[in-house]
């Protein structure tokens, strides 16, 4: 492909950079990314991948955007209430940049559905707000080899990590199994500050982009932890768990599976 | 012998807010005891009723798993720095 003059303008800020270039611009526009969750880190991902000129953007949620969405989700705004999640993020994203072709995907993702949907893409990022569904998208992402980005963020704090199935450590070489109901505080009771948010979805974004231009040091077998209240961003060690139940040479989990959900907000749905 | 130890915001409840504390202790299985006699409830809140740590919780020893090192026999020395690092799921809603 050759990039079109409107192109080479939009996305000269980073086409001037050594590492990047026309051909890592041709390398953005070619890629294909699958966003779980438009919501508090999705939002910003998404933004700066659109922005950045990622060629299919695949999103996925099954939620209409609320009022107490908008103080992180910046996607959306007080018209898009009540509107499909990944709509209101499609109309925002085009609006930004027509190059990206906007795939939304309004369902919840289960063992069912999630492999054919990833399948599509060449990384995938995980924003999702929930244990099962991220025990679900690490397992599949492990099980069909495909690259992800983890973030997940909690009142003040955030955590970043990225997987290359079968060669960095997975999210269950982290936490082997999702905490059991009861255990962890509620959504309801947790908070967080969107500006949390903010941070962990844009690492994620800018993990996303050192992938598919095949620059940087990945945060590969390393847990990124921040802290908000004192600006800390600290580094921990994953290595990859030779008894790891998922990706592991003689795995103890070879099928997908729905763990029961344990999010009280989840359950008027 | 002081170690510092780093608390997730989840267990900040049982330290009076602080997300640093002192503990005295020879590995991580005094420092659980010490944080418990300090802080009471933190034990369960780490350990299972067998006493094993949490499969969704982590220790780590200045920058290393302590899973990956001797579990709970991992010894501690002065300076060192411990971390108790949950997995979170926050993110869409």
């Amino acid at each position: 492909m050759s990039l079109r003059e409107d192109q080479i303008e939009r996305y000269s800020r980073q086409i001037i950079l050594s590492d990047i270039g026309g051909r890592g611009q041709e390398k953005l526009l070619q890629a294909k990314v699958l966003v779980i969750g438009a919501g508090g880190l999705g939002s910003p991902c998404a933004i700066y991948l659109a922005s950045a000129g990622i060629g299919k953007l695949g999103l996925v949620d099954s939620d209409a955007v609320e009022l107490n969405n908008l103080q992180r989700q910046i996607l959306h705004s007080t018209q898009d209430v009540g509107r499909a999640k990944v709509e209101s993020a499609k109309g925002r994203l085009n609006l930004i940049n027509t190059d990206v072709e906007v795939i939304p995907y309004r369902l919840r993702l289960t063992s069912e559905n999630i492999l054919d949907i990833i399948k599509n893409y060449d990384i995938i990022v995980d924003g999702s707000d929930n244990f099962p569904t991220r025990y679900l998208v690490n397992d599949a992402c492990v099980l069909s080899k495909k690259p992800l980005s983890h973030g997940g963020i909690f009142r003040f704090d955030g955590q970043a990590l990225t997987i290359i199935p079968g060669e960095s450590a997975c999210y269950r070489c982290l936490f082997p199994e999702p905490p059991p109901p009861g255990l962890v505080p509620s959504c309801q009771e947790a908070g967080i500050l969107g500006a949390v948010a903010g941070v962990i979805g844009v690492i994620q974004a800018n993990e996303v982009l050192k992938y598919i231009l095949g620059i940087g040091k990945l945060l590969t077998g390393k847990l990124l932890v921040f802290n908000a209240l004192d600006s800390s961003f600290r580094q921990v060690k994953v290595p990859r768990d030779p008894k790891c139940p998922v990706c592991s040479e003689y795995p103890t989990i070879t099928k997908l599976i729905d763990y029961e959900e344990f999010c009280q907000l989840r359950k008027k749905e | 012998m002081s170690i510092k130890v780093r608390i997730p915001t989840p267990l900040q409840k049982l330290t009076e807010n602080k997300a640093e504390v002192e503990a005295e202790a020879k590995d991580i299985r005094e420092l659980i005891e010490d944080l418990e006699r300090k802080f009471p409830g933190i034990k369960e809140r780490l350990c299972d009723e067998k006493g094993a740590l949490r499969r969704f919780i982590n220790i780590y020893v200045n920058e290393e798993d302590i899973r990956f090192l001797e579990k709970d026999n991992t010894p501690l020395k002065d300076k060192d720095e411990v971390s108790i690092i949950p997995a979170i799921a926050g993110g869409a809603r």
